[in-house]
């Protein structure tokens, strides 16, 4: 076990735990940040995804350790009430079937679209892909990320 | 305006004091609470008045409705209140919508599955607005001396217009909840309907995108235990020992022990499927830590000897023969063949199917296979359980509390009426989460370890354990005369364990289209579990026949709508057999609409277009894709689809659903297969189970319903089987191949 001070939606945050320990069970176990979900642990769905400096990562796989005092940010942390560009036009598009894919859907939009404001479809799709909705919500997502950049 | 009595189930009108937000409900609570999904918050009331079990009114006119169904996605947690908000007559901003408990004293079917939530809960819903409405409107009548007949309604607010009074429900509510319930009520025309058939957005929307709890994984509670199992690497396999030495010690680990779901000789109803009866638990503080002693586990299998369990389901007790032994894909993929080959069990015969191919012109026979399917809901199996001397509460995703109390109830040795079992907002469910031995497996963890207990599968579990779609095998025959009329059909299919043409599909379409007409099933026993998957049977069956369909059409010299229609229409005008069990005129109905919405007929360069159409769970949907290639990757551009579900309730999140299942089909067409190998299941998480992903996803879909006043049908599944013959169809305009074998594309990126 170790202590680390973590730099989480703008507050700074102390945890006592293995090492190890994914970022994502950090926020999940330690935290009760619960918008991170568990997809996969593998980093091969994206549903865990938080931003670490702005830029869009798997926690499900990122050690405390290597954190550091980089800032982190959650979904809780995106906007103050739910008022992000992103998660406006993702209730304007109604996109959500059961929900649960949707932050770390969000928070990659978000960091990407931070990126680059003005994507193209195939670059959307090759940003996006990492993201599994096994809903299949994918054509609204797409429409939401061309929303949220127009707007 | 429809009179209807209230004897339909009267006893969820009764005032109850149940719900009134005591016992154990407050520890839940977090899930409860549901601001609408808009900017300004309502002001809440400073007391509420109970009408019914559906809704209860507040001094100020804010009404809280309660969802009776689990929600996975089907979007029900919006649609079912708007049904009760509509024959209530409220202005929908004034409502609250809240998960109503699981709770068989005061709701019918508290059951996702079957496309079957909104098309039975439809009268009782509307009923519990209703009798509020006649309530309100009694309570008027008596507070301004006027005749209940005289007081109208509009949104939220009661009128008298003789004497000019009115006044909103928030006035009348404390009155309205003393008053007996009513012996009848009048319901709404469908052309006065309001909020039915206006799209209102998705009541948990702001939750989901601002990421508070409402999963059961985010469920949490002070002391709460996190819990693994590990199960058997095999199907065939069982528990033979364990070795906990290392595990036993490693920080954060309260306990390591053996479970066994249900008691032995216990009698399973056809929801309590269990692949592997023993498992081993792993308790402790923190998930990362019960995972990491989880692979410190040394656990010993061995392969188990066949078995026979009773099962008491929809045909009664039966009993159930699991066979021993290690299967292989490649074996199954023998077995089927060879099962094919032998005459089958006959479910259907019209004429004299063997005469008339003797005597046709052409025979066209082709063979479809489909392999099993892992559900793979995005969040894992998982449930909370709290289980003391006195009491079980229980919290998480399950599609079907009314299938597993009993078991539970059995289990835990505990009477039904000391379980508490709460409904969360599921992760999506698919058929997976009718099945709920996690559940029972949390509630026997708790108990064993004296604590609250989170139960969490990491995703290998999850895909690992079974309960797949079945895999599937059909092949067809049909016989045409030297003037290219169909006079004759055949259909042999089965499947592993379970045939695609049980309950009522060997009567869908063509039966009662062709004079000379054969169906016949069979199946083979196998240690892999299997469970519900949307649409049922249909998701293969529905394909075959269509892909089917559209070779016999291309062989007659037909187009295929055109063929399809002709069909339908000896099957109204002239129908074959008894028992046919679908409307001819509803399935030609959205075969038009797709053949006009979809410009068929105009067809552009490069631009490969594959049709398909299904009636399965009460509803009719017709599929028009249009794919194209880039890169050597088949891409839809342009998915088109026709449904006829009765009256649509929320028309833009009822176009979602259709949109997720036309992706759904087309990634399962594509990519979906579980394979095993000495009974290990081939695949066990993303990097090697192949999902359909955001650029495989059509770049456009339209979705036109028939407009009718039909009572509201299926929704959920109804899209989704004839996905598979629609990507079929189109594939082979473009490579001149037909697609028999799904998936159609398996590990190969490019078309080759």
């Amino acid at each position: 076990m170790a202590n680390f001070t973590l730099s989480i939606n703008g507050k700074k945050q102390q945890v006592d735990v293995d090492p190890s320990t994914p970022l994502l069970w950090v926020l999940r176990d330690h935290l009760n940040l619960v918008g991170a979900k568990y997809g996969c642990g593998v980093a091969q769905c994206g549903s865990c995804t938080v931003h670490l400096e702005g830029v869009a990562v798997r926690s499900c796989m990122l050690p405390i350790s290597v954190v550091g005092n980089q800032s982190i940010t959650t979904i809780e942390g995106l906007s103050e009430k739910g008022d992000h560009p992103v998660q406006k036009a993702w209730l304007e598009h109604d996109v959500a079937q059961c929900g649960y894919c949707q932050t770390g859907q969000i928070m990659n939009a978000a960091a990407f679209l931070k990126a680059n404001p003005n994507p193209s479809d195939e670059e959307i799709e090759a940003a996006m892909s990492g993201n599994i909705c096994r809903c299949g919500t994918y054509v609204r997502i797409k429409a939401v990320i061309k929303t949220a950049a127009a707007g | 305006m429809a009179i209807v009595k209230t004897t339909y189930n009267r006893r969820s009108f009764l005032k109850t004091t149940a719900l009134a937000g005591g016992g154990m409900m407050l520890g839940f609570s977090w899930l409860a609470g549901c601001q609408p999904a808009s900017e300004e918050a309502l002001e809440m009331p400073k007391e509420w008045f109970e009408i019914n079990s559906f809704l209860k009114i507040g001094e100020n006119g804010v009404v809280t409705i309660l969802s009776p169904n689990p929600e996975f996605g089907q979007n029900v947690k919006t649609a079912m209140p708007m049904i009760v908000a509509e024959e209530l007559d409220v202005d929908w901003k004034q409502v609250i919508v809240e998960q109503a408990p699981f709770n068989t004293d005061l709701y019918t079917r508290q059951f996702t599955g079957g496309s079957q939530g909104i098309r039975q809960g439809w009268q009782g819903l509307r009923m519990a607005g209703a009798t509020a409405r006649q309530l309100l409107r009694e309570a008027a009548a008596q507070a301004w001396q006027a005749p209940v007949e005289e007081i109208t309604t509009e949104a939220g607010v009661l009128y008298h217009k003789n004497s000019g009074k009115s006044a909103g429900y928030g006035e009348m509510a404390s009155a309205a909840a003393g008053l007996p319930v009513p012996e009848e009520v009048q319901l709404k025309d469908v052309k006065d309907f309001r909020i039915i058939g206006q799209s209102r957005k998705n009541v948990d929307g702001l939750k989901i995108v601002t990421g508070q709890p409402l999963f059961g994984v985010d469920y949490r509670r002070d002391g709460m235990l996190i819990a693994m199992i590990s199960h058997p690497p095999a199907f065939g396999m069982k528990l033979k020992s364990v070795d906990d030495s290392a595990a036993r010690n490693m920080p954060g680990i309260k306990d390591i022990f053996t479970i066994k779901t249900y008691e032995e000789e216990y009698e399973r109803n056809a929801f309590d499927t269990n692949t592997f009866p023993e498992l081993v638990a792993i308790v402790g503080n923190t998930t990362w830590e019960v995972m990491n002693a989880k692979k410190a586990l040394r656990i010993e299998w061995e392969p188990f000897s066949d078995y026979t369990e009773t099962v008491n389901s929809w045909g009664g007790k039966q009993s159930v023969r699991i066979p021993a032994g290690l299967e292989n894909t490649s074996g199954h993929i023998a077995k089927m063949a060879e099962m094919a080959a032998k005459p089958g069990n006959v479910l259907r015969k019209d004429g004299d199917p063997e005469a008339a191919f003797k005597n046709a012109a052409k025979v066209i026979e082709r063979t479809y296979t489909a392999p099993f399917l892992a559900h793979n809901c995005m969040e894992p199996m998982n449930f909370f359980a709290h289980v003391t001397a006195d009491k079980a509460e229980l919290a998480g995703p399950l599609q079907a509390p009314e299938f597993i109390e009993q078991t539970l109830s059995a289990r835990l040795g505990m009477p039904l009426e000391k379980i508490d079992i709460h409904m969360t907002r599921m992760g999506g469910g698919f058929g997976r989460r009718a099945y709920s031995h996690h559940m029972v497996e949390a509630a026997v963890i708790s108990q064993k370890v004296n604590a609250p207990v989170k139960l969490l599968y990491t995703r290998e579990d999850d895909m690992t354990f079974g309960i797949y779609r079945p895999a599937y095998h059909a092949t067809y025959r049909a016989a045409l005369d030297a003037d290219n009329n169909l006079i004759a059909y055949q259909v042999k299919a089965g499947g592993i364990p379970e045939s695609p043409l049980g309950r009522g599909a060997a009567n869908r379409f063509p039966a009662g289209a062709v004079d000379n007409y054969l169906a016949e099933e069979w199946a083979i026993a196998s240690n892999i579990t299997i469970g519900a998957f949307r649409a049922p049977r249909s998701n293969f069956i529905g394909g075959a026949e269509q892909s089917f369909l559209d070779e016999v059409a291309e062989a007659a010299g037909k187009d295929p709508i055109e063929f399809r229609l002709d069909l339908l229409k000896r099957a109204q005008n002239n129908p074959v057999g008894e028992n046919n069990d679908y409307d001819p005129a509803r399935y030609a109905g959205v075969l038009e609409l797709a053949r006009e919405k979809s410009g068929w007929g105009q067809e552009q360069p490069n631009i490969h277009r594959g049709v398909a159409a299904y009636f399965c769970h009460n509803s009719y949907v017709a599929h028009v894709l249009d794919l194209t290639i880039e890169k050597g990757k088949p891409r839809i551009e342009r998915a088109c689809c026709a449904i006829d579900c009765g009256i649509v309730i929320n028309p833009d999140a009822a176009a979602n659903m259709a949109e997720g299942a036309i992706v759904d089909g087309i990634g399962n067409a594509f990519f979906g297969a579980m394979t095993f190998k000495e009974g290990v299941p081939e695949k066990n998480n993303f990097n090697n189970y192949r999902m359909i992903r955001i650029g495989e996803a059509p770049k456009a879909i339209d979705v036109h319903f028939v407009q009718n006043d039909i009572d509201p049908t299926g929704m959920g599944e109804p899209p989704f089987p004839p996905i598979f013959g629609a990507v079929a169809n189109a594939l082979y305009k473009v490579t001149g191949r037909r697609s028999y074998d799904q998936p159609f594309l398996g590990d190969k990126q490019v078309l080759g």
